[in-house]
């Protein structure tokens, strides 16, 4: 059994990784980190680079936390790189962080969080930044 | 004073309030499609080429002006905060542009870029004032022996001396100047290439032609290779300099206006040499050498500096003698031809006015550069996040608007798909690009001189070296063909002494195949294996956090 969490470097991404390795703890379970790029794009800033990920599996292996860092970059969205892992590695959990979105910009732009919401077959932790 | 008072009427045009909107439009323009690899300062000239025909044509030259001396200025900023170059001018730029960068002097690097890419913009322009009237007299001397010769010199340097393999170089020539034939014979009347084909008659439109190799070709590429893994790049406030990146930038700028000029100016220069000579002889005159390869802003000042001269130097030729010599360039006399103007010596005679505008327009140009590059480079670079499928669909969708629009024909537009096939071949197979477009509009323009020269020695052969002129650059073409099997022979002789020499007439060699490379074609030849090693280890749910830095190290390696 595993915990999926999508990370993005943000603070919604931090504290959703936070809170995430609370919980694998606690349930002595797998951690599925996602960080996924659609990959079309020459830079994408949520895409995260070899040194602050190093920094991240560091402070895992510190916190002695067994887990899995997967950065997929398959032309897919983050909401189904998220919602794959779940299924393959048979998540008990999906963590994310959430956002405040405008109605204009979650009408142009969807959801992330809440296309991993409806779609997900195991329950949802949905974290917000500062908590 | 002839030419001075040609210049000041030039930008009395140029500084009207509509012109100058148009020099503003070009400049940003061409600054976005110089940070953006893959789309360069020649496609954006031939997606416009259409749109152009409705206005003047001074505002359209003006225009076209600033996306030539833009796309200069936006790949600088690529190279600096990716590693990727933007444009093949700015690989050099790259290697101590991105070190400095990485070492926090982001700022610096943009600086000494734009300032140096202003400076030597402009003192590249006033020698092309004044150069270009001297090469004017000398040309309309010229009879057609010497232009037959002068072209087919250019044509040959351009091939074999700039592309990575000589053989490719001139498979794209051949097919540039097959492509070129099609159409009716204009002396003779006879079809040529025209399969039966009565809407072939007229020859392919130059728009059509460009807009599928630069447009189609290079969106077909992209999407053959969309996924790759991001690059970070580097965050960057406003650009600015200390006192000491003054002291130490100035000189470095001179000397790279220095390379740059005659580099552009000559039949065979192209941009990406004259950045090669800079840098090493920065390297060698630095007083902080050891700083080199870890980020030494004379090695960002002097290149960026010589690749704006040789943007300057280009358009002599091209105004003097209609010679282009890079692809933008090329695409440009295109759109002379499509206004109806004859270019040649006679250009100056002709449309005094227009030339001397789009001249004065180049200084105006330059200074909206600085303006609209060094406060929002950071802004610039905001670009690189678009995603590409969105950007693509756009430039198919000009281009295709572009192609029918010429001659609202349908079969215009098999045209432009069959040549944008041809497009995407020639990039998966490495040709380079730009002997096709010189091959498609000079070849029409030298085989007019042939057959002017035979025609006035009555079919005599010994008419092509009936001038003296034309025996001389004969003896170049000469040697332009004979230096590579010279230079193997006297390596041969003389191993040792090579050897040292070897990595700097080798250097240029790599680099510019990696230039032509994320020039024409952004994701690299390596980047789509490593996007699919980075696939098979996804979906074997083995990738661990090194795999990234594995790829990361590619991408740097690939593009230095």
């Amino acid at each position: 059994m595993s915990i999926v969490v999508g990370y993005v470097p943000t603070a919604e991404g931090a504290a959703a990784l936070d809170r995430a390795i609370i919980e694998a703890q606690r349930n002595q379970s797998r951690l599925v980190i996602i960080n996924s790029s659609r990959g079309d794009a020459l830079v994408d800033k949520r895409y995260v680079p070899a040194e602050d990920l190093a920094a991240v599996t560091e402070r895992l292996e510190r916190e002695g936390v067994e887990h899995l860092v997967l950065q997929p970059v398959r032309g897919h969205d983050a909401a189904n790189e998220v919602l794959d892992a779940a299924e393959k590695y048979r998540a008990d959990l999906i963590v994310i962080g959430l956002r405040k979105r405008t109605p204009v910009g979650k009408l142009i732009m969807g959801s992330t969080a809440q296309q991993i919401l409806l779609e997900a077959s195991c329950p949802v932790l949905a974290v917000k930044a500062g908590t | 004073m002839d030419i001075l008072s040609s210049l000041m009427d030039g930008f009395a045009t140029a500084l009207t309030p509509m012109n100058l909107l148009y020099a503003l439009i070009g400049v940003i323009l061409g600054t976005a499609v110089g940070v953006l690899p893959g789309i360069g300062p020649a496609m954006t000239v031939a997606l416009l080429l259409p749109v152009a025909t409705v206005l003047e044509p001074t505002s359209a030259f003006i225009m076209f002006a600033g996306i030539y001396y833009g796309g200069m200025y936006g790949g600088s900023t690529t190279s600096i905060l990716l590693n990727t170059p933007g444009e093949s001018s700015s690989v050099i730029t790259a290697i101590e542009g991105n070190r400095m960068a990485k070492a926090g002097r982001a700022a610096q690097a943009l600086a000494t870029a734009a300032i140096g890419s202003f400076v030597a913009g402009t003192i590249g322009t006033t020698l092309l004032v004044v150069f270009t009237p001297i090469v004017v007299d000398f040309a309309v001397s010229l009879g057609s022996p010497s232009y037959f010769a002068i072209m087919i010199l250019a044509l040959l340097a351009v091939t074999a001396v700039l592309g990575e393999s000589r053989l490719r170089g001139f498979a794209s020539l051949g097919l540039g100047l097959a492509i070129g034939l099609v159409g009716i014979d204009s002396v003779t009347g006879q079809r040529r290439l025209t399969f039966g084909q009565p809407l072939l008659a007229d020859g392919l439109d130059i728009v059509v032609i460009a807009v599928a190799i630069f447009a189609v070709g290079e969106a077909l590429w992209v999407a053959a290779h969309l996924r790759r893994t991001p690059l970070q790049i580097i965050p960057v406030g406003r650009p600015w300099m200390g006192k000491q990146d003054w002291k130490r930038s100035w000189k470095p700028w001179l000397r790279g206006t220095a390379y740059g000029f005659p580099f552009g100016a000559l039949p065979a220069g192209g941009a990406e040499i004259p950045t090669f000579l800079s840098y090493v002889t920065e390297k060698r005159l630095s007083k902080h050498p050891e700083e080199f390869g870890k980020g030494a802003i004379e090695g960002v000042a002097g290149p960026e500096a010589a690749n704006n001269a040789a943007a300057a130097g280009t358009l002599t030729p091209m105004l003097a003698l209609g010679l282009p010599t890079n692809a933008t360039a090329a695409v440009m006399l295109a759109a002379f031809v499509q206004f109806g103007i004859q270019p040649g010596p006679l250009l100056f005679e002709n449309e005094g006015p227009l030339v001397w505008a789009l001249i004065a327009s180049l200084f105006i140009g330059n200074t909206l550069l600085l303006l609209v590059n060094l406060p929002l480079a950071p802004l610039w670079a905001k670009l690189l996040r678009l995603p590409r499928p969105y950007l693509y669909a756009g430039i198919l969708f000009f281009a295709t608007l572009g192609a029918y629009s010429v001659n609202l024909q349908a079969f215009d537009l098999v045209i432009l798909l069959v040549l944008g096939a041809l497009g995407f071949m020639m990039r998966r197979f490495g040709l380079p690009v730009l002997p096709l477009i010189l091959g498609v509009i000079l070849g029409p323009r030298v085989e007019g001189q042939l057959r002017k020269t035979l025609q006035l020695s009555a079919g005599d052969v010994s008419g092509l070296w009936s001038e003296p002129i034309a025996i001389v650059v004969y003896i170049i073409v000469a040697l332009v063909l004979v230096w590579p099997l010279l230079f193997k022979a006297w390596r041969r002789a003389r191993p040792t002494r090579v050897a040292a020499a070897g990595p700097v007439t080798g250097g240029p060699v790599g680099d510019r195949s990696t230039a032509d490379r994320s020039a024409a074609e952004s994701p690299s030849v390596d980047s789509p294996t490593a996007t699919r090693h980075r696939q098979a280890d996804v979906s074997d749910g083995q990738e661990n956090a090194d795999a990234p830095k594995v790829t990361h190290v590619n991408h740097g390696q690939e593009k230095q």
